[in-house]
């Protein structure tokens, strides 16, 4: 029995107040992205699907705060956030551009109750661009409690190099549909229905990450499949930056 | 406040007395964030009730509401991810007007505004009274786009955006809090973006 927006109250997600977090280690797989590794001091273990606020101050008090899915697993030492950069973003530009290993970064989490996934049960998972983030903290999850048969997963972006971790992804079993380039021996095209059809398991919660358009397109496609709208729980990635 | 981050910044400060503190302003983008399936609501089909601790439980259906006074909110809203949209408007009926006309028993004090999707925020009753909250039916003079919460959404545009309740169909009033869908989920209670109140604890 899977919770429902409506649901009754249940036992509440990991929640964090602001920590101080040190950076450990910056990477930039792509141009267009960076993944930050993050030591978080006194740090309450979130589940995949939960997010972080990441506040920066400048000198004269001003700030700037933006939310990042996590990208590790709880089972992780460190947190991991894979940003993608947004050319006008003032937060993912400075997380890109300017800091390196051993600053510290002001950071609150982890936050959220609904789009979280437990490991409890079996899941669905469709991301599109950044919004397979919090899927690959479910994969790496999975794998780390031995449970990977219990994840389904289907992600769409322009370019393989748009994804975060693609290698991880496709060897999880993912369906990958991009539609700008061919990936093995599937031509470029949108996500379709057909594609997604032998993942839509009975009894799964199913999750939606991606920009309001790809979360728009895939939960509706999911819905024509026959899944319960109440088994769908949906995040929308906001503008940020 | 923290101390500064290494290197940042930030954007030139315009100084707009408009933007709560921790905001920016979107400009002329509208994001749309929600955690469930848009659903597809008939505006013929779609009704409003107000019960719970009322003297007169009330339904009005579309055409219905159409027949009450109309009202207009021209303003500013903050959504919790930090876009504020400054300047824009939405067009409705006072939630005063539903109110006045099902009539709070004299406990009443919080409600629970509820969605067709079964989403669900909780609010003091002095946050949707006296000119404070709309149910709305356009946005800046067009029909109100479903994935902003057409036909119909409830606007509080004083507190987070999470408190205006896309797909609105119930107003409850009870004479106590409980918490809605994002306050279950790790969001205040009450959600004042004066105050910063974005999360439980805050």
């Amino acid at each position: 029995m899977t919770d429902t927006l409506a649901g009754p109250a249940r036992p509440a997600a990991p929640s964090g107040g602001w920590r101080s977090a040190k950076v450990v280690d910056v990477a930039h797989p792509t141009p267009r992205s960076v993944v930050l590794r993050l030591e978080v001091q006194d740090r309450i273990d979130h589940l995949p699907g939960q997010h972080y606020v990441v506040r920066l101050t400048a000198d004269d008090g001003y700030t700037a705060s933006r939310s990042y899915s996590v990208s590790s697993a709880p089972s992780d030492p460190l947190v991991e956030l894979w940003v993608e950069r947004l050319d006008d973003g003032e937060v993912s530009t400075f997380l890109a551009d300017v800091v390196q290993a051993g600053d510290i970064l002001e950071v609150r989490g982890p936050i959220g109750g609904w789009f979280v996934w437990d490991g409890s049960g079996p899941a669905v998972g469709v991301g599109g661009g950044s919004g397979a983030v919090p899927l690959l903290a479910m994969v790496r999850h999975a794998a780390a409690i031995g449970r990977p048969e219990l994840l389904h997963l289907a992600v769409a972006a322009r370019a393989l190099a748009d994804l975060p971790f693609p290698d991880e992804l496709v060897a999880a079993g993912a369906v990958v549909a991009l539609s700008r380039e061919m990936h093995s021996e599937r031509a470029a095209g949108r996500l379709t229905v057909a594609e997604l059809r032998p993942l839509v398991t009975r009894g799964a919660t199913t999750y939606v990450c991606g920009s309001a358009a790809f979360a728009e397109f895939a939960s509706q496609l999911l819905v024509q499949l026959g899944c319960p709208s109440a088994d769908v729980r949906v995040e929308r990635f906001g503008p940020s930056g | 406040m923290a101390s500064p981050t290494r290197g940042f910044l930030g954007r030139a400060r315009k100084v707009d007395r408009r933007l709560p503190p921790g905001q920016y302003d979107v400009r002329d983008d509208f994001p749309v964030l929600t955690a469930e399936v848009t659903p597809r609501i008939v505006p013929e089909r779609w009704n409003i009730a107000v019960d719970g601790l009322v003297s007169t439980p009330s339904t009005w259906t579309w055409d219905e509401a159409h027949r009450l006074p109309a009202s207009v909110y021209e303003g500013d809203i903050h959504c919790v991810t930090t876009w504020s949209k400054l300047g824009t408007s939405f067009g409705g009926v006072s939630v005063d007007t539903l109110l006045d006309a099902a009539g709070p028993l004299q406990q009443a004090s919080f409600v629970m505004a509820r969605s067709s999707t079964g989403y669900t925020t909780n609010l003091p009753l002095a946050d949707v009274t006296g000119g404070k909250a709309w149910v709305v039916r356009t946005h800046e003079g067009r029909p109100l786009p479903t994935d902003h919460g057409g036909p119909v959404r409830m606007i509080v545009p004083h507190l987070y955006f999470w408190k205006s309740a896309k797909w609105i169909n119930r107003i409850t009033l009870m004479d106590h809090d409980e918490p809605g869908f994002w306050e279950r989920n790790g969001y205040h209670d009450r959600g004042d973006p004066w105050l910063q109140q974005r999360y439980q604890g805050d």
